[in-house]
């Protein structure tokens, strides 16, 4: 476990960071094919906020993602979650990590093809050891937050892109999670379903604690955040959050 | 883990019914072919097992001719005589029972109605040999078999196919051209090696001789050992005494065989042992095919499901359980054609059992070790695609188009 004076210093009335980067690097390639897409990154999340990182493509917001969603490793630098080193955790403890305290939803939503919105709204819990039963219950009440409650067992190519974000919010939302990360979460919706995952989400964020981290290149999806941290080249060139502090 | 795996395979299985299905179909086949033939094998040996011992225990069979590969016997040899009958009769010491037979096929008449059947001459002890008896009435005596008496015994078939009657005792048959009087009916014994037992018509051999063949050459004879562990011993009694009396040197050809019903059965099982050794290669190539088969569609799985195994990494599932899951898939796959294979195998076995009237036998073990074969298949054909799945990168997986 790690040493709490390993954290970060704060100025003391600043809430402990939950998510927190340090000087993080990662790199794709080797030599001179070598690709820099994050350059040295510091980005504290505290619990309960909703944070949006938007920047052009390329940028680097999609690496951060994976490295706070445990999918990826930093090149350099330290990831640390509620003071933990992630670096050093076992591939079964990363993935026992991602079971617990995150939820993902993904621009291409990611659910089971012809498969009852119940049984992929449930999948993580099987990966938790949840008994079946209590699967089914807690799969019936994520589902009925995303308000897609009596839609259980329509299969996934019975429903429209929108409620199937909502599966996969439901999805991601199932193991009652700390942090929720959404990679585009509207990207491949209208505005108008494309504002119903917004306001879903911000519900989340607000009615139920969650901490929220989206990533988008939408500005009208990002004014839904509270905090936007904007990528540019494997850097942040902009954090309302340190503005804030500051 | 396993169980809800075993659920999902299914789930996955069903999603492409077709592709699963013509997947499976070596596994069918390996397993089919195996418990078929085991079936079949097993039914045929037991049905010849039947037919050996309702010839009688300790039976031996006296025949002319020179042994010649399997089964053959040359022609034109000596025939036996009623000398040699009572000479293996008095001097071998372990020989119980003899019997001159002799067979030929003749029209059998009786009323306006005829048939042809199987006449048999033979001595009294013949029934003793075989254990067997009448139905009603009674059998012919030495007495009679002395006088060369025109009587016969006939079997139920001859009884019912020429409506001889509810008390067919003391009628008239003919036989080609001769008349004898029944005596008796012979007890049923229903077919055997194909062979209906009671289309039959039996007389003292000294009738037979004389009046249907016309001389008194013996073409077979037919003795029991005094016991089950003596049947060596009376075989090697009666060689000797019919090399003295066939005039056999030292070290010549013998120019008759003395058969043991247990002899056949013996190259009936070495011929089915043969069988089943070739037959258990063929299958081992068919369900190598077939694992090469799951093995197969299990990497296009994997392939195709990338971004699921990315999913279901990203949402917390460590790589053991995806090896699980996929290993799980490919053994349902060869579990479900071996269970397949186990019913069409019997199911087509017991076709042919009833098509070709031989008992149909359910061979347990060979069932056994085929299904589990099956299994053992779907794990060593699916652990190389599974491992593949569980070493993907989550990320990586995600991203895959």
């Amino acid at each position: 476990m790690g040493s709490p004076t390993s954290r970060p210093a704060g100025d003391g009335s600043a809430p402990a960071p939950l998510l927190s980067l340090r000087g993080v690097t990662k790199t794709y390639g080797e030599g001179d094919a070598a690709v820099r897409a994050l350059d040295g990154i510091d980005l504290d999340v505290v619990p309960g906020e909703f944070v949006a990182i938007t920047g052009p493509s390329g940028s680097g917001k999609s690496t951060a993602m994976s490295i706070f969603g445990c999918l990826d490793l930093p090149t350099g630098g330290e990831y640390r979650i509620e003071g933990i080193p992630v670096q050093d955790l076992s591939g079964d403890v990363l993935a026992a990590l991602r079971n617990a305290r995150f939820g993902f939803v993904f621009q291409q939503f990611n659910l089971l093809a012809r498969t009852p919105a119940l049984e992929n709204v449930a999948m993580p819990l099987v990966y938790a050891g949840v008994g079946t039963r209590e699967r089914a219950r807690r799969a019936r009440e994520a589902l009925s937050v995303v308000g897609l409650a009596g839609r259980e067992q329509a299969r996934t190519n019975q429903l429209s892109g929108g409620e199937q974000q909502r599966v996969a919010i439901a999805r991601a939302i199932v193991n009652a999670p700390e942090i929720v990360l959404a990679d585009e979460p509207t990207g491949n919706l209208d505005s108008k379903k494309g504002a119903e995952i917004m306001k879903l989400l911000t519900a989340l964020n607000r009615d139920h604690g969650i901490t929220v981290l989206m990533v988008t290149h939408d500005a009208t999806c990002a004014a839904y955040a509270r905090r936007q941290v904007v990528f540019r080249d494997g850097c942040i060139v902009r954090d309302d959050g340190k503005e804030a502090a500051s | 883990m396993i169980l809800p795996s075993a659920g999902l395979a299914f789930a996955a299985l069903l999603r492409n019914k077709m592709r699963s299905a013509l997947t499976m179909l070596g596994i069918v086949i390996g397993v089919g072919a195996v418990v078929m033939m085991q079936s079949m094998g097993g039914g045929a040996t037991e049905y010849v097992s039947e037919a050996i011992s309702g010839l009688g225990s300790n039976m031996l069979i006296i025949i002319p001719g020179t042994p010649r590969g399997l089964g053959q016997m040359t022609t034109g040899v000596p025939l036996f005589t009623l000398g040699d009958v009572d000479a293996i009769r008095h001097q071998a010491r372990d020989v119980a029972l003899v019997s001159a037979a002799g067979q030929r096929v003749e029209r059998v008449v009786y009323g306006g109605r005829n048939r042809s059947s199987a006449v048999a001459g033979l001595m009294p002890e013949y029934f003793q040999i075989r254990a067997w008896s009448v139905s009603s009435g009674r059998l012919f005596t030495q007495e009679e078999e002395r006088q060369g008496a025109s009587v016969c015994v006939v079997g139920q078939t001859v009884v019912d196919d020429l409506y001889l009657g509810q008390s067919p005792i003391g009628r008239d048959l003919r036989v080609r051209d001769k008349t004898c009087r029944i005596i008796g009916v012979m007890e049923s014994r229903g077919a055997s090696a194909g062979m209906d037992q009671d289309d039959v018509v039996f007389m003292p051999y000294s009738s037979f001789s004389r009046r249907l063949v016309g001389n008194d050459r013996i073409s077979a004879i037919m003795a029991s050992a005094a016991s089950a562990d003596r049947i060596d011993e009376a075989k090697a009694q009666i060689v000797e005494i019919l090399h003295r009396r066939r005039h056999i040197a030292q070290g010549d050809d013998d120019n008759f065989a003395v058969r043991d019903p247990r002899d056949l059965q013996a190259v009936f099982q070495s011929v089915m042992g043969m069988l089943t050794t070739l037959l258990a290669g063929v299958a081992a190539v068919s369900l190598v095919v077939g694992g090469i088969g799951i093995m197969n569609i299990m990497l296009v799985s994997v392939t195709e499901r990338t971004r699921e195994i990315g999913v279901r990494l990203a949402i917390g599932a460590r790589s053991r359980d995806v090896l699980t899951q996929f290993l799980v898939e490919a053994t349902t796959l060869s579990a479900v054609g071996g269970v397949v294979g186990v019913g069409l195998g019997l199911a087509g076995a017991w076709g042919v059992a009833r098509g070709i009237h031989v008992p149909f036998v359910v061979p347990a073990v060979s069932t056994a070790v085929a299904f589990a074969v099956s299994i053992l298949v779907g794990i060593g054909f699916g652990v190389w695609p599974a491992r593949k799945a569980a070493r993907l990168n989550p990320l990586a997986a995600l991203r895959f188009e």
